[in-house]
């Protein structure tokens, strides 16, 4: 053995060692990551600030958005959307190459790495991928006049720790995952979609019908949506509420952390 | 002699009803270069997992450098250099990244890999491929980049898992002189094979694998001497003809088998044995007198051949 392999340090940095690793693979794709993370809420902008939220407005004024623009409702939305989105990126298809596709967790797991440490080391850059399309989609936010600086700067951590929490959820669900093109249709049209459309987003989830508003309980978009609002604008919630939203966010993360670390130790020791 | 390297006893594999892996024993020294030999699904492989600390045994036990896979993984794991069966490479990575990534996870230095990378460009003959994306490989070129990423961490055991599989004749014969080399410098080897040459020309030891048991054990030579003779005399007579003729050849030896295509004769004289034939007019349509193999040990202790 190489006397400069120490167990210990591995045992401490493995996860990062993996990251490093993912990382390293998306700046493959570092030039598109780019133009998604500030493309996509330019475009948001142009349509909504010029169509959408002009038709809004003219025809309700802002009772139906609590008072304010209805750029202002929508954008820590849309923040938290694109942060969810680029989750789901770095936390389905890494997890899903890695035990099925390319099989490149089996060979990191040949060398001192464990399981639970591949699992953090995807969430960590899945993570510094969401971290870096938030900055850029605030940033571009902050340039158009939408949002304050000093108003609205928590609301980085916030997104970042909702989307963080669904990429933990995400990592320990595609985990278990045996057959992918069941999975992949199932996860896109039953789940993604109906989250993106029932979470708020558009227009607030207590307008909906009482019976779909479940689906937003249970969606981490509407919470971090909600929450969102709540530090970019002050949007009003209560202590209980606010309590809720970062008790079911946090209930995601410990929730997805435990079901991948058992599903990345059963799989790779088969 | 000094403690096993590698040590199991009653190791057992189970997948649900099924029994890869049958209570085999076996024990690998120091600087061995130790072989399992065996047809398709014989548990070759899943030994190799075990032997790895990447799958988890159902019964018997096992020491690899002293510790128990079950509870030291890691720290088994930072010893050995694995060649999986599969090439698992991360195929849109360039040739160097695979070996740098693969370095960092045995938190080598980086500085270390850079010129430890070098050193394994040559081993593998990939200097000009350097930065080739891995997909843009040629199956044998990727198996070499696959053997020098097991060598990067500079293991003390080295395991193969059918290293040669789907490399031209030349490209074997060098990678055989590479771990030739690499046996000088102390590394223990296991490997898992099902080419007869290859265990004879790479291995001190080997165990003969069939359905999951060590049907034999020793040195090629051992193994030849205790289950066949010193020579072989290969005769056909078309498909028709074998059938009819076998009962007069296995008279004439001790030992007979009949393959679909021809007939093996076993004896210490192939010559003199081919002679007594043609004398009594048998005529075969072919004859070939060669040395006894590992195929026809395996033949002798399992009645198939081991690649049909
Ligand atoms: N994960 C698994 N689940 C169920 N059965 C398995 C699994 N892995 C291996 N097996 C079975 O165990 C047996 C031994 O497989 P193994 O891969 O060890 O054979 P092998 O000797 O390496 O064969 P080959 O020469 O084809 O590589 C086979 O019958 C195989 O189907
Ligand atoms: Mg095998």
């Amino acid at each position: 053995m190489n006397s400069g392999i120490s167990v210990t340090k591995i045992r401490s940095f493995g996860a990062i060692y993996v990251a490093e690793a993912r990382i390293s693979a998306m700046l493959k794709w570092k030039s598109v990551i780019a133009i998604v993370a500030i493309g996509n809420p330019l475009f948001y902008l142009i349509a909504i600030g010029i169509g959408v939220g002009v038709l809004v407005n003219e025809n309700s004024g802002t009772s139906g958005t609590g008072g304010v623009e209805y750029i202002t409702f929508i954008a820590p939305a849309l923040l938290a959307s694109a942060a969810i989105t680029a989750a789901l990126d770095e936390a389905m298809f890494p997890v899903m190459e890695g035990f099925k596709w390319r099989k490149l967790f089996y060979a990191m797991n040949s060398t001192p790495i464990t399981g639970p440490q591949i699992a953090l080391g995807v969430f960590i850059a899945a993570l510094a991928r969401v971290a870096f399309t938030v900055i850029c989609y605030w940033a571009v936010l902050i340039a158009f006049g939408v949002m304050s600086v000093e108003q609205s700067w928590d609301v980085i951590p916030v997104t970042i720790f909702a989307a963080g929490a669904f990429a933990a959820i995400i990592i320990g669900i595609t985990a278990k995952v045996k057959n992918d093109d069941y999975f992949m249709t199932v996860l896109n049209r039953l789940i993604i979609m109906p989250m993106f459309l029932f979470s708020g987003t558009f227009f607030p989830l207590d307008s909906m019908p009482i019976y779909l508003q479940p689906i937003g309980w249970i969606s981490p978009l509407w919470h971090s949506t909600e929450l969102g609002r709540y530090f970019s604008y002050g949007y009003p919630l209560s202590a209980t509420m606010l309590t809720v939203h970062f008790a079911f966010l946090l209930a995601l993360l410990i929730g997805g952390f435990a079901l991948a670390n058992k599903t990345f130790t059963i799989r790779l020791t088969k | 002699m000094s403690e096993p390297l590698i040590s199991a006893r009653g190791l057992t594999k189970r997948y649900g009803d099924f029994t890869a892996v049958d209570a085999i024993d076996f024990d690998v020294a120091k600087g061995e270069s130790f072989g399992l030999l065996g047809p398709n699904g014989a548990g070759k492989s899943t030994t190799m997992r075990i032997i790895a600390a990447t799958s988890q045994r159902t019964s018997g036990t096992i020491t690899i450098l002293g510790r128990d896979p079950e509870e030291h993984g890691p720290q088994i794991r930072a010893h050995l250099g694995v060649v999986p069966q599969q090439d698992n490479l991360d195929t849109e990575l360039t040739v160097t990244e695979n070996l740098f990534i693969y370095g960092r996870y045995f938190g080598l230095s980086k500085k270390f890999i850079r010129t430890k990378i070098e050193e394994l460009l040559e081993f593998a003959q990939l200097e000009e491929k350097r930065d080739v994306k891995v997909d843009a490989l040629s199956g044998g070129m990727k198996r070499r980049l696959t053997i020098a990423r097991a060598l990067v961490s500079e293991p003390d055991i080295l395991m193969l898992d059918e290293p040669t599989t789907g490399l031209d004749p030349q490209a074997r014969h060098i990678l055989w002189d590479r771990l030739f080399r690499l046996k000088e410098l102390g590394v223990t080897l296991v490997i898992t094979t099902h080419f007869m040459d290859e265990a004879e020309q790479l291995c001190d030891r080997l165990v003969v694998m069939d359905k999951g048991k060590i049907m034999a054990e020793g040195s090629p030579l051992e193994l030849i001497k205790a289950y066949s003779t010193k020579e072989v005399l290969e005769v056909r007579f078309g498909s028709d003809r074998n059938k009819e003729i076998a009962p007069t050849l296995r008279a004439m030896c001790s030992r007979i088998e009949e393959l679909p295509d021809r007939i093996l004769m076993y004896v210490e004289d192939g010559e003199a044995l081919l002679e007594e034939i043609l004398n009594k007019k048998l005529h075969p349509t072919t004859s070939l007198v060669r040395r006894s193999s590992l195929e026809d040990v395996f033949l002798r202790l399992t009645g198939r051949t081991l690649i049909e």
